[in-house]
């Protein structure tokens, strides 16, 4: 039997970031209210769960407010440009395969300019995580509106209301070939710790679609009344995870987006098929 | 928000100031990407199209890649084509920037100059508008908001003179100017109208009689002509500058010239360097004409075509000359502009000492005393006739 002290220890113990993070490059650059930060946190509670060496890691961004991330944290960081974080990353573990490859990029990052590499990596099927920080804004640049910014909406380029229909990260990552796709939200940062552990030690290319509202434009273009109002509307009340949806019946299923993980699937990897193709090679001609 | 400016003196940043030119010119299609420091021209000129006070199509599209491909497109149709970038934006869109001058349609760029990775840096230097001098983009360079505004319309006129049809790039300094509230004199639309007059592409995609083709298959037969064309075309681009900016001199009082000259008649000693860092060289230059010491500036406005010539003759009298670069050509050989004005002195009977200093990278502030210590440099170097230091980094 353990003593009221000892149980409250265990339950109490904080978990300790500081490990993962460069705190003298702290204070970060997110707006009060962003979840970019929640998102972090539970990068980081996962990657610890997943015994993950941090030395053994390469996180890979491109440019906007998630791509800030890689100076924040004490692993291999790889900060490039606009888009081109997957196609980073791609060299990165090609060059080194035994590296944990993570890339942190923004629904603008990956999904416009980056658009192209988004599809190409999913399709070889090559091991690294994405996370997708979705937040339907252009918002190192002053809120335009991005390619997951849903129609009607508001952006300071879309003053009356968004025509453009958006992307779905995962149905796109899902038709790309990627093997394990998955959603999460900043405001279910348990769930999300665990959707993304899956993610970390699934072989493949995983994606996950982390909803995480920008209070400081989309926010404020869309009448939202405060960050948590916004979190409350668009990550709580407008998803329900995969496996509760599967009880409740279509209408209550309206306009809802899906939770945890959408599609998982086996099938080999890139650099693993490369190392093969080379071994085959070699034997032949031995 | 759409800034409302109207004519007589107004305060309004170098990127509002580009935005309200554009939405005075009122082209056909802009097609933008944001990225900083030159989002906010979009972003207010969006509120122009938002508020119907222009009839442009504006395409907000993926990537800077895609931006100019659509307004080579919509330029190839006949459009009028105005759009704006900076740094990494210029850099992908540099497979179209000689696209567009290839097929030799008239586009306006407006660039906020900024640093190119890496290291990621968002503020001001000319490397991005420097690694593009080769693209056979006509290029002005701006020291004040006022003279950015001024640039957008001249730029328009430059671009679509019939001699010369070819893109032109109107550059101003990230932060610096783009993002400083300057005092500046808007035109009337009346008067930016009759200034830029309509505009008839010469040859468009629309025209199903005609019926055109762009950038088609030339092979070692024909494809040196075009580009014989295009150089030639980018020669008369000089004279088209001088009979643009006499116009508009002569309409709305603001003189330009190829380059700017400030106190250089008699200086021995001078310093050359474009946009806003002229405006704290000649600080450095009344402070040091109060010592006695000779001392002048040459700022030059038109980079592409480089008016080598006018520059050489305006240089001549120097006994040394300091080129600033905010840029380097990595050749271990100093900046571009070095390059262009070193090589411009060389058909001098009697050549100016010419020296190169590379300052501001990456937004680096340039004081009055670093142009004072370059005054010095250059000064000691006229009275010995000998450069100690060829090209070196200074503001470190």
């Amino acid at each position: 039997m353990s003593t009221i002290a000892e149980k409250k220890e265990k339950v109490s113990v904080p978990f300790d970031y500081n490990k993962y993070l460069r705190p003298n490059k702290l204070p970060h650059i997110w707006c009060p209210g962003c979840g970019h930060g929640i998102v972090l946190k539970a990068l980081l509670r996962a990657i610890d769960r997943a015994g993950l060496e941090k030395d053994n890691i390469c996180m890979v961004s491109g440019i906007g407010c998630s791509s800030r991330t890689p100076g924040y944290v004490d692993f291999n960081t790889l900060h490039t440009l606009h888009g081109r974080a997957m196609a980073f990353a791609t060299g990165v573990k090609l060059a080194k395969p035994e590296l944990k490859v993570i890339v942190i990029t923004g629904d603008g990052d990956a999904l416009a300019i980056g658009g192209n590499h988004f599809i190409h990596a999913c399709r070889r099927n090559i091991d690294m995580t994405v996370l997708v920080m979705t937040n339907s804004t252009y918002g190192m640049t002053g809120g335009q509106y991005s390619p997951t910014t849903p129609l009607d909406a508001i952006a300071t380029t879309s003053r009356y209301g968004n025509i453009e229909p958006p992307f779905d990260a995962c149905e796109m990552a899902r038709a790309s070939g990627a093997t394990f796709v998955a959603r999460g939200t900043a405001y279910h940062t348990i769930e999300l710790e665990r959707t993304i552990h899956d993610a970390l030690v699934h072989k493949g290319t995983s994606i996950v679609d982390v909803i995480d509202a920008c209070p400081t434009y989309f926010g404020r273009a869309n009448k939202y009344k405060s960050a948590t109002h916004m979190m409350e509307l668009i990550e709580k009340d407008g998803t329900v995870n995969v496996k509760q949806a599967e009880k409740l019946p279509p209408e209550k299923l309206e306009g809802k987006v899906l939770r945890g993980v959408l599609h998982k699937v086996e099938r080999p990897e890139y650099c693993e098929q490369y190392e093969n193709l080379i071994m085959q090679k070699a034997a032949a001609k031995k | 928000m759409a800034i409302t400016a109207t004519k007589g003196q107004t305060g309004l940043t170098g990127n509002s100031a580009v935005a309200y030119a554009m939405k005075q010119v009122n082209p056909d299609v802009c097609a933008a990407y944001p990225i900083t420091p030159s989002t906010q021209i979009v972003e207010d000129f969006s509120g122009y199209v938002a508020d119907g006070e222009v009839t442009t199509e504006l395409i907000t599209v993926e990537s800077e890649h895609s931006a100019m491909s659509a307004c080579i497109g919509a330029a190839a149709a006949g459009a009028r084509v105005m759009t704006a970038t900076s740094s990494q934006g210029l850099a992908l869109m540099w497979e179209m920037l000689y696209i567009a001058s290839g097929m030799r349609l008239p586009i306006v760029l407006a660039n906020v100059n900024r640093a190119l990775s890496a290291p990621i840096n968002i503020h001001c230097d000319h490397s991005d508008s420097m690694g593009a001098r080769d693209s056979g983009w006509v290029q002005l360079y701006s020291e004040t908001v006022q003279e950015a505004y001024d640039n957008v319309f001249m730029a328009l006129r430059i671009a679509e003179h019939k001699d010369v049809l070819l893109p032109a790039m109107v550059c101003l300094d990230g932060f610096i100017t783009s993002h400083a509230i300057e005092n500046i004199s808007l035109l009337d639309d009346q008067e930016v109208r009759q200034f830029i007059g309509s505009y008839s592409a010469k040859a468009s995609l629309l025209d199903i009689e005609g019926a055109p083709t762009f950038g088609a298959m030339t092979l070692p037969d024909t494809y040196i002509e075009f580009k014989r064309q295009q150089s030639e075309a980018m020669t008369r681009a000089k004279d088209a500058a001088i009979e643009v900016m006499k116009d508009f001199g002569k309409r709305f009082g603001r003189e330009y010239g190829l380059f700017e000259t400030y106190r250089l008649e008699d200086a021995e000693a001078a310093i050359v360097v474009l946009n806003s860092a002229a405006g704290t060289t000649k600080v450095a230059v009344d402070a040091l004409r109060k010592e006695g010491k000779k001392v002048g500036l040459l700022r030059p406005r038109l980079f592409r075509p480089f008016p080598w010539q006018e520059i050489a003759e305006a240089l001549k009298g120097a006994k040394a000359v300091a080129v600033l670069d905010r840029a380097d050509s990595m050749n271990a050989f100093g900046g571009p502009v070095f390059s262009e004005v070193r090589s411009a002195l060389y058909d001098l009977d009697s050549r100016p000492r010419v020296m190169n200093r590379i300052y501001g990278l990456g937004g680096r502030d340039y004081k009055v005393k670093d142009a004072v210590e370059v005054f010095n440099e250059a000064l000691k170097a006229a009275e010995t006739g000998r450069v100690d230091t060829l090209v070196k980094y200074i503001t470190l």
